[in-house]
């Protein structure tokens, strides 16, 4: 059974290694630094006993004020899984560091994101739209987008 | 000059015709069996699309055409009628002149390689003494057809299709006239009349080694499944004629089924003892039995997926090939060392040799070579 | 004196557009091939051709209006999608399932898991040539499942069977007879199919060792489903995430060893003979009782978000909701599990011929209704 490892556990262990990354832990999903979070990812997917390796999706929530990237991740080897979330604030040019480094499968998600949020993900390597043509005005998944 | 000189010296020949001249007749003879031929090979090819649609809506589980005509025997008609009604498209970047000789060049040859077999004892357009070697030589001239279609198309899957078509014809050539040879040891003529005479014994059974890889390289040069590789459809879309359509794409429609036709006569011919036969007339034989191998290639396309670019020139030059030596060989051995041995001993013997040879070669013998590191 | 550049021929790789229309890109996916001859040398995928917005259509839905959106994902096996999406909407709302309509969504699941990896198998064996014989054979056993869909829900493509908190409507009595039957033929075909072509020589020669993924790339690239399973990594949601009652069930994981496109056919056949296995147990043990849990026609499940994913067809297919307590999804997320499939694309194919590009594109198994939403 895929259990969702106890967030607060996870978040106290990376707090300890990252002092102020943190921002908060929920039931199941640690929130982070947008500017930490290539770190943070990288300390779960690598580190001993955690493992989370394999990155299940890639989303984002429009909540008016700020944008929430939302990562799952999962331990194959421990069958366990997080959701690990960052924010990023402002509607003009939001943005967000690309975790395709740690993640290829990252790729294509990022770039959906990108053409129906318009959130950037820097270090992105071809961060191009990915459904919709170059030009499209807006970005459709947007809460305040119209028609 | 040299054409005008040409043409004087026939007129002048007109009045006094060569010793070896056959006769007034000739021309009616040429005229009336050339019609003959062309009709014959189109109802021929009407019969096949007929067949290959049917044989292989059997063979799929579905009922394949059945609405025009009795048992859609109709269907090549109505497939025709639609085809000739369509509209010719020429791409704008196509190189017209090209493109619109190259379904031409492609189906000119396919209708001579008919002259020279015989549907019945001595009923051939052209008894050539060299008939093998006409063969040969003509039947690859339709691939510069099919190359000028790929090249003119603009079109880069027709690109590929027609240097697929060319790669897989210059190879397959060789194996091809090859195993011929072998035939030609046996029967000691390169006439075909003379090859179905000599046939007491299908050469099938004499050359079973040699009607292998004559027939695998045949399917190669035609480009029948499981060698299917210019028109690949789910690779290259329809390969060189992707950009053809109306009457264009009919010729090549035809070419295709002509080919098809024209090699299984050919195999027919020299392996399977022409037209000899018991009971029925000779030329329903021919034609019976045209149609049993041609069936065998429906059966392999609706059984086989098709292989690679690179395992098809594997097959070719390193399984096809020696073979081909080797039965050159040995039946040049044979026919110098035991001409007088009975048939049936050296039918045995050279049953044992293809199952050992055939096992022997397949085991180091790798086909293509995969990937390639960039 | 001549140099050498003067010598040899200027040479350079050309473009090709596989797709959007082309016989054998599943859909209306478009890869842009540069090719060295034959060789591929590199690829870009290129996507949106079939974008129907479906995650921006959920905010304007009901809960369960969203449900026949869910069959047009991926096209080809409504039936997990509809389940998908409904256990994720009943774990946000705390949804209890009647167990009747428990077990008939996991017959109906693994129903549509047989007749995706039949359209699977036999349009890979299409791609690798194999003219449409495969193909009609796998289709003429797909057409007895959908048979069995057209028997309970009157569809047979777009299904829209499953409710959230059960499924729309019983199965007929005549169902389970039908079924039997249905499964005893499968079995048959089975080992006919497997008879036909496991060794097939070309077959071979073809697919194995042909567009290999190995172990690591698949976790990286997040790869899921038969594609996983066939690099060698044992994860199946149904074992490792056992939802609605797959841990009653008896069944084997099947994986490949090398990854390579023969392992992925092997897998999917493996995984349709187990699947009948599930589909046996299933059907003799449904109990009788409510198919549908009793609740209002409009829910509002409580503020919140909850990702539930199942072993779908083609791997692991999610649907991220966040709730604000009111009557549509104030955001509905699908995992797309064809385009993160596709992620690693790029690296298996490179360097293979155009004929192998299109077999290993074809042992993935995409719809472009799932990758382009």
């Amino acid at each position: 059974m895929t259990v969702a490892l106890s967030s607060r556990e996870i978040a106290s262990q990376l707090s300890s290694k990252f002092p102020g990354a943190i921002e908060a832990a929920g039931n199941d999903s640690v929130l982070v630094k947008s500017d930490s979070l290539v770190q943070v990812a990288a300390y779960l997917k690598d580190t001993d006993g955690l493992k989370f390796a394999y990155l299940n999706y890639i989303t984002a929530v429009d909540y008016y004020s700020y944008f929430e990237v939302v990562y799952q991740l999962t331990s194959l080897e421990h069958n366990r899984s997080v959701i690990l979330k960052t924010r990023c604030y402002g509607r003009d040019n939001p943005s967000v560091p690309s975790v395709t480094s740690l993640w290829q499968g990252a790729d294509f998600q990022e770039r959906e994101i990108y053409d129906l949020f318009g959130i950037k993900f820097e270090g992105h390597p071809n961060l191009k739209r990915i459904f919709l043509w170059d030009g499209f005005p807006g970005y459709p998944l947007r809460k305040d987008w119209n028609q | 000059m040299a054409i005008i000189d040409l043409v004087i010296n026939r007129r002048l020949s007109l009045a006094a015709l060569p010793p070896d001249w056959p006769g007034n007749n000739y021309w009616w003879h040429w005229l009336f069996f050339t019609i003959v031929l062309i009709a014959f090979v189109l109802v021929m090819v009407m019969g096949a699309i007929y067949i290959e649609r049917r044989a292989m809506g059997r063979m799929q589980s579905r009922l394949g055409p059945n609405r025009t005509g009795p048992f859609g025997l109709l269907q090549p008609v109505a497939d025709a009628v639609k085809v000739m009604l369509k509209e010719n498209i020429v791409p704008d970047n196509a190189d017209k002149i090209v493109h619109w000789l190259a379904p031409v060049i492609a189906f000119a040859p396919v209708l001579m390689i008919f002259a020279v077999v015989p549907f019945q004892n001595g009923a051939l357009l052209a008894d050539l003494n060299i008939g093998i070697l006409y063969i040969v030589a003509i039947s690859s001239i339709s691939t510069v057809g099919v190359f000028m279609a790929g090249w003119s198309s603009g079109n880069k899957y027709s690109l590929l299709g027609a240097m697929r078509n060319v790669a897989a014809v210059v190879s397959y050539e060789i194996p091809l006239v090859l195993s011929i040879v072998g035939v030609v040891l046996v029967a000691g003529s390169m006439s075909l009349n003379t090859i179905v005479l000599k046939q007491d014994i299908p050469f099938i059974l004499l050359q079973p080694l040699g009607f292998l890889i004559f027939f695998a390289a045949a399917c190669a040069e035609i480009n029948r499944s499981p060698f299917d590789l210019m028109e690949a459809d789910s690779e290259i879309v329809a390969g060189f004629h992707t950009e053809y359509s109306g009457m264009k794409f009919a010729m090549f429609y035809l070419v295709e089924y002509a080919e098809a036709i024209a090699m299984s006569a050919i195999i027919t011919t020299i392996f399977l003892g022409g037209w000899r036969g018991p009971l029925l007339p000779p030329w329903l034989w021919f034609i019976v039995k045209t149609f049993i191998v041609f069936f065998v290639m429906v059966w392999t396309r609706t059984t086989l997926p098709r292989v690679r670019i690179d395992q098809l020139m594997a097959l070719a030059w390193k399984f096809l090939f020696p073979l081909a030596l080797i039965n050159l060989f040995v039946t040049a051995v044979q026919v110098l060392v035991w001409p007088d041995a009975l048939p049936w001993t050296a039918v045995y013997i050279n049953i044992a040799i293809m199952i050992i040879l055939i096992f022997l070669w397949s085991r180091f013998f790798k086909l293509g070579w995969g990937r390639v590191e960039i | 004196m001549t140099t050498t550049q003067e010598m040899t021929l200027n040479t350079e790789p050309f473009v090709v557009n596989i797709g959007p229309v082309h016989p054998s890109t599943h859909g209306v996916f478009r890869m842009r091939c540069k090719l060295d001859g034959e060789v591929v040398i590199d690829i870009e995928p290129v996507f949106g051709y079939l974008h129907r917005g479906i995650e921006k259509l959920a905010e304007e839905r009901t809960y369960t209006g969203f449900i026949p959106l869910t069959d047009r994902l991926d096209y080809i096996s409504p039936m997990s999608n509809n389940l998908g999406y409904c256990l994720a909407v009943e774990k946000l709302a705390g949804i209890k399932v009647p167990e009747r309509a428990e077990y008939i969504r996991v017959i109906m699941a693994e129903l549509q898991r047989l007749a995706n990896h039949c359209v699977a198998v036999g349009s890979m064996l299409n791609d690798a040539g194999a003219y449409f014989t495969p193909f009609m054979y796998t289709f003429r056993e797909r057409e007895r499942i959908i048979d069995l869909f057209d028997m309970v829900c009157g569809q047979r493509l777009t299904y829209n069977y499953m409710r959230i908190g059960g499924v729309s409507q019983d199965i007929p009595a005549e169902f389970l007879p039908a079924l039997e039957k249905v499964v005893k033929r499968l079995t048959k075909f089975l080992k006919e199919y497997e008879r036909l072509l496991k060794q097939n020589e070309i077959l071979l020669a073809r697919a194995k060792g042909v567009g290999i993924l190995s172990k690591e790339l698949a976790i990286n690239c997040g790869i899921s489903g038969p594609v996983a399973r066939a690099s060698g990594i044992k994860w199946d949601l149904r074992k490792a995430d056992p939802y609605s009652i797959y841990d009653r069930f008896e069944f084997d994981i099947p994986t490949g060893e090398n990854g390579d496109c023969y392992d992925r056919y092997r897998v999917r056949i493996e995984e349709m003979t187990q699947s009948l296995r599930i589909i046996e147990q299933a059907s003799k043990q449904i109990p009788g009782g409510p198919i549908k849990a009793d609740l209002p026609h409009i829910i509002y499940p409580p503020a919140g978000e909850v990702y539930a994913h199942i072993e779908a067809p083609k791997g692991e297919l999610g649907f991220y909701i966040v709730s604000d307590n009111s009557i549509a999804p104030y955001r509905c997320h699908v995992r797309p599990t064809s385009l993160i499939n596709l992620a690693a694309l790029r690296q298996m194919v490179k360097g293979w011929k155009i004929a192998d590009l299109i077999l290993i594109f074809g042992s993935i198994d995409i719809t472009m209704g799932e990758v382009d939403r």
